[in-house]
């Protein structure tokens, strides 16, 4: 218990520092640029409160939580004995099926409730004029995050290069981006950083650390990272994708129905 | 009546703060129960871990609804109706600095990265040198986001199209990764997607969307999005140069 208590009044400690600055940005802008007072200061100070107290337990339940429970799925899946394979079946991609599967779920599941791209699927229904549905938009993404993550295991377990993929990535992007309708680009951008949230990262990022430690010949600091590289750029592809099918379906259905009148 | 309604309100914040973890859950404890079939190690610290999180989450959101998004908005605002320029990007690059330096996907990931580093033996294994180093990659990132929303709003500004400066960007990730050490690749790709969760989406898109709706000729929807596409893609570009100086 004391340990505990020793260990968060240190993060109580570093989280003051953080937040700091924003609170020091706040009071400058507020009362020397545009010298204002501010409105409802006690609310300000409880919510600024609430916001160390909140991220100082977030963090400490992190190292206790999520990161762990990333590592040991990442070990325990990638175990020789529950693979049930020999040295030699371990340097085989095809040997870690279940972590691909294991980071397609999760990858679909946090994507398909994640709040922020709930809210930007309306945006986009918004912007589309109805074209776009929201839930046609969520399982994209997730369906697109899902794949990010199984092929970012994949690319952790092979040790291929992440440059590779994310410039294939790239390239596919910029050509989606000539033909994609232009009211939708800048919300198909900001929907991959969207997809990737607070709660995710942590986990995510423990899942590819792990996996690197487990698999023989893989350097955690060359192979570790990149899980949320992935996630972050499929999701715009979908979009993209998905606004092009949207388009041209109505593009159809509009030459259809125009030929039946004729 | 009104203690009711306290508790109503708490369960549905409870509840928000939840629906990021759910789904975590279950996928996890149905991986354990039907296809792992091991005893989980160290299973009650992870309970302990997951409780401290949703209660720590709840607080987290409801303080910033409470005291960072309306302030923040209120001056993002305010600035843009002063019409001064050059306060108008001070604020900006501030917002973006100051709201990535205190992620805390950052702040974990920053941490975790300075741990496999000095295992690698990249940078010297002491508590100091790792905070340093810690410290520094989250500097630098605070840096590119606060930079990417000063270009951003000067894009919404200036009527600028989106996607000739992603492309550009992109080609400047592309050549920075040619040079750049291989073992901070995959950390600087990952910081793209990282810095942009629950504290700088919010106040970003609320300056976006602000500017863009009182400029005239500019659409909040079309121009308003896209300052996140900038601060995820900036992070890359300086994390990679930060691991040139480090490496």
């Amino acid at each position: 218990m004391l340990d505990y208590l020793i260990d968060f009044s240190r993060i109580l400690i570093y989280t003051i520092r953080d937040v700091l600055p924003i609170v020091l940005l706040i009071l400058f802008f507020q009362l020397v640029v545009l010298k204002q007072a501010i409105a409802n200061v006690k609310k300000m100070i409880i919510g600024g409160i609430y916001v160390v107290l909140g991220l100082s337990l977030f963090l400490m339940g992190l190292e206790k939580a999520l990161f762990p429970v990333g590592q040991i799925m990442a070990s325990q899946l990638s175990d020789p004995v529950f693979l049930g394979v020999t040295d030699v079946g371990l340097t085989n991609w095809s040997s870690y099926y279940w972590i691909y599967i294991f980071a397609a779920l999760i990858g679909f599941a946090t994507t398909i409730a994640e709040p922020s791209l709930i809210a930007v699927a309306m945006k986009a229904e918004e912007v589309s004029a109805g074209t776009i549905k929201p839930w046609g938009l969520r399982i994209t993404v997730a369906i697109g995050v899902a794949f990010a993550l199984a092929l970012g295991t994949f690319r952790i377990v092979t040790g291929t290069p992440l440059f590779i993929y994310i410039m294939i990535g790239y390239i596919i992007v910029m050509v989606q981006t000539i033909f994609a309708p232009k009211m939708l680009i800048a919300l198909a951008y900001d929907s991959g950083g969207v997809t990737t949230s607070t709660v995710t990262v942590p986990l995510v990022a423990a899942l590819g650390l792990g996996l690197s430690n487990a698999v023989p010949g893989r350097n955690p600091a060359i192979d570790g990272f990149g899980l949320i590289a992935f996630a972050s750029l499929f999701p715009i592809i979908t979009v993209l994708g998905y606004a092009q099918f949207m388009s041209l379906k109505i593009k159809l259905l509009k030459t259809k129905s125009e030929k039946n009148a004729v | 009546m009104r203690y009711k309604k306290f508790l109503l309100a708490i369960l549905k914040k409870i509840w928000a703060a939840l629906t990021d973890l759910i789904p975590i859950i279950i996928v996890v404890v149905f991986f354990q129960s039907v296809v792992i079939r091991e005893p989980f190690p160290q299973i009650g610290e992870v309970i302990f871990g997951i409780f401290i999180v949703i209660i720590g989450l709840m607080l987290f959101i409801e303080g910033l609804e409470m005291a960072l998004f309306p302030i923040g908005e209120v001056l993002a605002y305010s600035l843009v109706k002063k019409g001064s320029l050059s306060w108008l990007l001070i604020f900006s690059f501030a917002l973006g600095f100051s709201t990535t330096i205190a992620e805390p996907a950052l702040i974990a990931i920053a941490k975790e990265a300075s741990v496999i580093s000095s295992n690698a033996g990249l940078i010297e294994n002491s508590n100091k040198v790792r905070d340093v180093y810690a410290m520094g990659l989250r500097l630098t990132v605070a840096f590119s986001v606060g930079l990417a929303i000063v270009i951003g709003v000067l894009r919404i500004l200036k009527g600028w199209p989106l996607h000739y400066l992603i492309i550009g960007g992109y080609i400047m990730v592309m050549l920075m990764t040619i040079i750049a050490p291989v073992e901070i690749i995959g950390l600087a790709y990952d910081a793209g997607g990282v810095t942009t969760s629950t504290i700088t989406v919010p106040l970003v898109t609320a300056l976006g969307v602000g500017l863009a709706s009182i400029i005239k000729g500019r659409s909040p929807l079309t121009d308003g999005f896209g300052l996140i596409a900038f601060a995820s893609l900036l992070p890359m570009i300086f994390v990679m140069a930060y691991g040139l100086f480090w490496f």
